[in-house]
Formats: structure tokens, sequence, C-alpha cells
């Protein structure tokens, strides 16, 4: 399969993405510029952390105006996998493909370690591959991922088991404790309603080899390529 | 004419810096100061016959772009006259 990784002018992990997809899962990936108008035939779209257009305004905010984005929004409307990480997060709230908004850390400090997060729902085509309730040791490196909604949009993404990620304890409970940045609900990541549409604070693509630390994160990688292996998920063009 | 634009956070949004800002008066000696919440604050120079025009745009660009409506909300000054003579 083919991943398309968006790079904005400011992210700086779309190498990190590229060489998980390419190097580490052997599958095709592509780096699709944000003023381009074509995925290049990509099956799944990964949008990069880093720091879009500097952050300016607000993270995402100006990203969410490139051309590319057009793309991608058409590309999620159809059905096809797309997965924000970190400032690609970021950038899929301020677009409105997934709701809510980040705050500052509540520590007021950029959080930078290892956490573990515990996978809510394995029906999304990032986690097909992890088992209901598995922990994974994934870095997080964030200001801003402090995640907020107001408390009826909150409700009912529980409702809708669109809460995918949450930071857990080692033990598995979801514990403030195991909070880094203060989000509500110990939110990490979450899908759209259709599900095809998938944000996550925490860095999957650096997690992929034992060198670095964890290969927790190769898990969600590999579930995209299951899901467009399997069809279960739509890749249109 | 010249809009100004108050982007503040809804009073019900955590503001992390605006809690940092308030500790270091602190650290600073203003005990006085209860608290702070922290803003952004944009000029808009803009080419409008009237001043409703000129909110008109400045509301639109707030709501486009300048403020999330999730965690934020805005207010507007309009102030006429040229506004290459304001300083």
């Amino acid at each position: 399969m083919k991943f398309a990784v968006v790079v904005f002018p400011g992210s700086n992990c779309d190498h990190d993405a590229y060489h998980a997809t390419r190097h580490v899962l052997g599958q095709e990936a592509a780096f699709v510029w944000h003023k381009d108008t074509s995925l290049q035939g990509a099956d799944a779209v990964i949008l990069p952390g880093g720091f879009a257009h500097g952050d300016y305004l607000r993270t995402g905010a100006v990203a969410r105006f490139s051309p590319i984005m057009q793309v991608v929004k058409r590309f999620a409307d159809s059905g096809g996998p797309v997965l924000g990480i970190c400032n690609g997060f970021q950038v899929l709230l301020e677009a409105g493909l997934l709701p809510g908004a980040m705050l500052r850390n509540r520590s007021g400090r950029f959080q930078c370690e290892h956490v573990i997060v515990k996978v809510e729902h394995t029906d999304t085509p990032f986690t097909s591959k992890c088992d209901p309730a598995q922990l994974l040791r994934i870095p997080i490196a964030h200001g801003e991922g402090n995640y907020y909604a107001e408390p009826d949009v909150v409700e009912r993404l529980e409702a809708r088991g669109q809460v995918i990620f949450r930071y857990a304890e080692a033990s598995g409970a979801v514990a403030s404790e195991a909070n880094p940045n203060g989000s509500v609900h110990n939110i990490a990541g979450l899908c759209n309603e259709r599900r095809n549409v998938v944000g996550m604070m925490p860095h999957p693509e650096r997690a992929c080899e034992l060198a670095v630390g964890s290969a927790d994160g190769l898990l969600i990688l590999e579930s995209a390529v299951q899901s467009v292996g399997q069809g279960t998920f739509a890749t249109p063009q | 004419m010249r809009a100004r634009v108050f982007v503040t956070l809804k009073p019900s949004v955590f503001d992390p810096q605006g809690n940092i800002v308030t500790d270091a008066l602190h650290t600073l000696g203003y005990a006085a100061v209860q608290n702070v919440r922290q803003g952004k604050y944009f000029e808009l120079d803009i080419d409008a016959g009237t001043e409703e025009e000129a909110r008109r745009l400045a509301s639109e660009a707030a709501d486009k772009l300048l403020a999330n409506p999730v965690i934020e909300s805005y207010r507007i000054e309009v102030e006429s006259g040229a506004a290459g003579l304001i300083p």
C-alpha cells in the first residue's frame, strides 16, 4: 500500500513518518507538499508532527488553509484513512475533521517523554491490529496537547466510542497521574464518527524500532496496512 | 478604518499561560493581582466605507481565522479615520 505524508512548512516529523512506513514497514510512501493538490494515489494519509506554519496564531490554524487540506478533506469525506499525529492532530481539529481544540499543557511545559496509552477501540484503520485495552508505550513531545471540548461534545464522543487512546498507568488504570497534559478524560487520541480519521498526540512513528526505545507504534501503522489490505476502509481517489 | 479584535479564552476554559503569569506576578510581589487571563490582540487596517462594514469584515475574519470558537470568544472595536495616521 501507499502512504502519503503531508509536508507543511514547519513539519519536522515528516521524515520519521516516511522512514517508519517506507523503511521499517517496507510499504510505499510519498511526501506531499502542502501546496500540492494530489495525494499521488495514496491509500492512507499521514499528517505528521511538527510546527506547521510556525504554530502562528494557533497550532494548525494556518495549515488548515493549505491547498492540500481540501484534498485531504475530500479523501476523508469519502472514507479514506487519515492519521494526524501531534501537530497533525491539531491540524485535524482546526480543519474541523475532528471535534474539539487543544489548550496549552496544564503544566505550562513542553512535555517530551514516553507515556503509556490504552487502546480503547480497535475498529479504526489505525488500531485494527491492537488488542482491546492494549497498552502501548509511545513518546509524546508537545506543548499543546491539553485536549478540550465542551462537556456535551465530550459526552457524545464517549457515547459513540470515539475516544481511541487514553493516557494510562502501567497497570492500565486511567488515572489523572498518568495524564501528561491535562486533557479531558485523559484523551490521547480520538476518531471521527465514520472512524476513518484518527488524531493522536503520541508519536507512533517514533516508536517503530527497539533501537529507539519502543516498537509499539508499529502496531498503529501496521493496522493501516491491514485495513487497507482487507478493504475495510475505502481508498478513494 | 482600524478594527481592534480582542480574542480571549472563554471563561469556562482553563488558561495555563494566564496561571503562570499570575504566579510570576506573585513572585514579583504583586499579591494584589488575583488572576490573569491571557488573550490575543489584533489590529486590522480595513478599507471600508463605514464603521459597520469594517465591523462586519473584522467579525468575519475573527469567525474564520482569528478566533477558534471552540475555546475562544472575541470583541471588536472600530475606529474610523485614515488608518495610516493612527499610531
